[in-house]
């Protein structure tokens, strides 16, 4: 529990969150392993946690008819999932360990049912993931952009 | 009249195409040697050729080979029209007509002692390729050395053995990434963009050069800047309509600068106020 | 007496209803007795009372038709097996020329277009051929037509320099006469042979009163301080979507402008593939091609073509050049199709705020 604590307390997501708020995460946090090529979430399913990646790399996909469409990759230092933030609590893609993968899992039901408690706490929680969905939406719509198709 | 260290920049002298080799289903490289004793194979990094096909046309491709090899001028031309697709499909053997080298190019020398990031989208790794050679040849000249690379999908990268070789340099990190992944691909996925977090880069030390299509270059200096780099230490190198590339038809003009005797590298700050600017 | 020391003489003459250039064989060639009425989108020729030679303003040709023509064979190449050879037999020209009556802001265009293409990096020998031989006489204007701006530009109507011979013509009581100056060696030598005799300190009074006359008659005007920042802090302006609903990118303005230097180069082959050529032909900025890198061109907009021409025209060019691309010989005003007047762009630009605000 202690590396737990220190491992939240330093990551930059985590960075300004007071210490009480930083012991709330670390009460729903625990360490995971995924093999190479399971799945660690998938489409559809119920969203209750989201990932600190520590290592190995995740590719989030789309299932196609005749193959799934990776549409991004998620490495150390990553978030991954913020569908157990907002309803309907879904996953809307799948999201596979491409290597051997070592995060740290945060209950999402658990957190969510604090940041309702407590909303200074549902706040600082908002704003991060506000954040790291510009982020996300930003690199998105470069993608759609397709800059080295034909036509530019 | 001024004079320049080359034959007459009009004509083009006759080159020999001895390699054509395929690097992606539009792309292909091409070795050309000097025909007669007075065809000019010096050129700095980021500089230009106009190439003729006899019948065809001529055009602008930056020159992406090693510029200390002084007997042959080597290009990596993607096909997307009738006058590249043309040159592309030059049997080895044929005659291909250059002229120049042209324009200004990176800061190689300027960069000395500091940490050089190469940022590359798509074909703009081609002119960027000299720059690589020199500073992993002069490796003690330079700091360390980031190669971020993009492209469409795996089948689109360019110099893959290359990019693997420089990878085992020394204090070189080679980060590489795609807009689309394909089931067998299990690198990085995402916009050229996302590969500096991974980066391991010291903003103050560095000068960036960034080469690719005009939008990914803005996205590019962009989170270059928000990692701390100034507006001087990044240049990137522009295109425009290219006819005679010695500043008389005046076609490559971007505001007041010919792009193809000014440039086309550029440090950002002196064209900061252009790019934004729609329809220059 | 040109003609006999071997120059080609190329001079104004008229020809559908207008003062172009041509080759003159005598004096008798010239539009005497003619003036002109310009205004913008419009140029007559009317009658003058008396004979004077040189008494209207400039027509829709410059010298750039011979110094920097509009079509030129750059070189001729022939295939030989794999390989071609480039046969570059450059012409020269068979009698050197003399442009006779050179005006104030065209000896200033000629000045500015050496600059672009012999003092810049790299020199045009076409031009420098050209432009090298060439014996100028100049002759100073005593008539501005409504369209000149030159003074307001400082490039006239009084010439400077640049010259081999300068004329001005006086035509009163006193006669019909002309006085000479020599600006050159090469003048010099060609004025020994003339028939002259010392001009008088009123007849110099009386052209410098004409030429100044010239000035003063001159109705338009373009206010050039800070007109580079002017125009660079105003690529949003309304004013340019004024302009471009009214400009019809028929380029007239630039095939008469004496600045304008853009060309365009097109290899042709003949039929057997066994010979090919380049040829360099003018351009214009106007054109829809003119910016077009694949994937489309960058300036499809008339608004983005007329601020580009306009912006280079007075702007850009002080960056590239050190001196303004514009020399207010109002050509492009009389010449537009559409009456478009640079000097009332400027102008609108300058008064509507300069800031960008309507």
């Amino acid at each position: 529990m202690e590396t737990l604590e220190r491992i939240i307390a330093e990551h930059p997501f985590f960075a300004g969150l007071d210490d009480d708020f930083t012991r709330l995460m670390v009460g729903c946090a625990s360490n995971v392993r995924f093999k190479a090529g399971t799945y660690i979430l998938k489409e559809g399913d119920l969203a209750e946690a989201f990932y600190l990646i520590r290592a190995g790399r995740v590719a989030l996909e789309v299932r196609a008819p005749q193959r799934p469409i990776i549409i991004s990759t998620l490495e150390v230092g990553d978030i991954l999932g913020w569908s157990w933030l907002l309803s309907p609590f879904q996953w809307k893609f799948h999201a596979r360990a491409v290597d051997e993968v070592r995060a740290i899992a945060l209950d999402g039901k658990c957190l969510r049912t604090k940041c309702e408690e407590n909303h200074d706490l549902g706040y600082e929680i908002l704003k991060r993931f506000a954040r790291i969905m510009e982020q996300r939406l930003d690199m998105t719509r470069f993608q759609l952009l397709d800059v080295y198709g034909a036509r530019h | 009249m001024t004079a320049t260290t080359m034959n007459d920049p009009m004509l083009p002298q006759p080159f020999l195409v001895c390699e054509v080799s395929k690097e992606t289903p539009d792309t292909f490289t091409l070795r050309l040697d000097p025909q007669e004793s007075n065809g000019v194979t010096g050129f700095q990094p980021g500089q230009f050729s106009m190439l003729w096909v006899y019948g065809v046309g001529e055009l602008p491709i930056s020159i992406s080979g090693d510029p200390t090899l002084r007997d042959r001028l080597v290009y990596t031309v993607r096909s997307v029209g009738q006058a590249t697709h043309s040159l592309v499909n030059q049997a080895v053997g044929s005659n291909v007509g250059v002229r120049g080298p042209f324009g200004v190019g990176w800061p190689v020398e300027v960069a000395r002692g500091r940490d050089i990031i190469v940022v590359a989208g798509g074909i703009g790794l081609a002119p960027l390729r000299p720059v690589i050679y020199q500073v992993l040849q002069n490796r003690k000249d330079y700091g360390r050395l980031v190669i971020l690379y993009g492209a469409r999908s795996p089948r689109d990268l360019l110099y893959r053995k290359e990019l693997a070789k420089w990878a085992r340099s020394p204090e070189t990190q080679v980060l590489v990434t795609v807009d689309y992944g394909g089931l067998s691909w299990r690198g990085h996925v995402g916009v050229v963009t996302t590969l500096f977090k991974y980066s391991r880069l010291h903003a103050a030390r560095s000068v960036a050069m960034v080469c690719g299509p005009e939008i990914m270059m803005r996205f590019v200096i962009r989170e270059l800047e928000v990692q701390g780099l100034s507006g001087d230490d990044i240049y990137l190198s522009m295109e425009r309509n290219m006819k005679c590339a010695v500043g008389f038809c005046g076609h490559c003009q971007y505001g007041p600068h010919f792009i193809c005797k000014d440039g086309p590298v550029f440090p950002y700050e002196q064209i900061r106020p252009l790019l934004e600017k729609h329809e220059l | 007496m040109l003609v006999r020391r071997g120059y080609e003489v190329i001079g104004p003459k008229l020809r559908d209803g207008a003062v172009v250039y041509g080759q003159l064989d005598s004096a008798g060639d010239l539009p005497a007795g003619w003036t002109d009425e310009q205004e913008a989108g419009q140029y007559r020729l009317k009658r003058r009372e008396d004979q004077a030679l040189f008494g209207y303003a400039v027509g829709p040709q410059s010298w750039k038709k011979y110094t920097h023509p509009a079509e030129v064979r750059l070189w001729a190449a022939e295939r030989q097996n794999s390989t071609f050879r480039i046969l570059n037999n450059e012409k020269k020209l068979e009698h050197p020329r003399a442009f006779l009556g050179v005006r104030a802001c065209e000896l200033a265009a000629i000045a500015v277009q050496d600059r672009v293409l012999l003092e810049d990096k790299y020199g045009d020998p076409i031009y420098g051929r050209n432009r090298s031989g060439a014996f100028i006489i100049a002759v100073q204007c005593t008539h501005a037509a409504a369209t000149c701006f030159c003074a307001s530009m400082g490039t006239g109507p009084k010439v400077s320099g640049g010259f081999d011979l300068v004329l001005t013509e006086l035509l009163d009581a006193k006669g019909h006469r002309f006085l000479v100056a020599a600006g050159s060696d090469r003048g010099a030598e060609i004025l020994k042979e003339l028939t002259v005799v010392p001009a008088t300190e009123e007849d110099r009074q009386t052209a410098a009163a004409a030429v100044e006359a010239a000035a003063k008659q001159q109705v338009r005007s373009i206010n050039a301080n800070g007109i580079k920042e002017l125009l660079y802090d105003n690529f949003e302006h309304p004013r340019w979507d004024n302009v471009a609903s009214r400009c019809l990118t028929c380029a007239n303005c630039t095939m008469v402008c004496p600045t304008c230097f853009c060309t365009a180069v097109e290899d042709v082959t003949d039929i057997s593939g066994d010979h090919a050529e380049r040829w360099r032909r003018w351009d214009s900025c106007f054109t829809q091609n003119f910016s077009y890198i694949h994937g489309g061109s960058i300036r499809t907009s008339a608004k983005a073509r007329y601020r580009q021409w306009m912006t280079h025209k007075l702007a850009s060019w002080i960056d590239q050049f050190g001196t303004s691309g514009c020399v207010g010989c109002g050509r492009c005003i009389t010449w537009c199709p559409a009456g478009i007047d640079i000097t009332e762009e400027v102008r609108a630009i300058q008064e509507g705020g300069g800031n960008g605000n309507p």
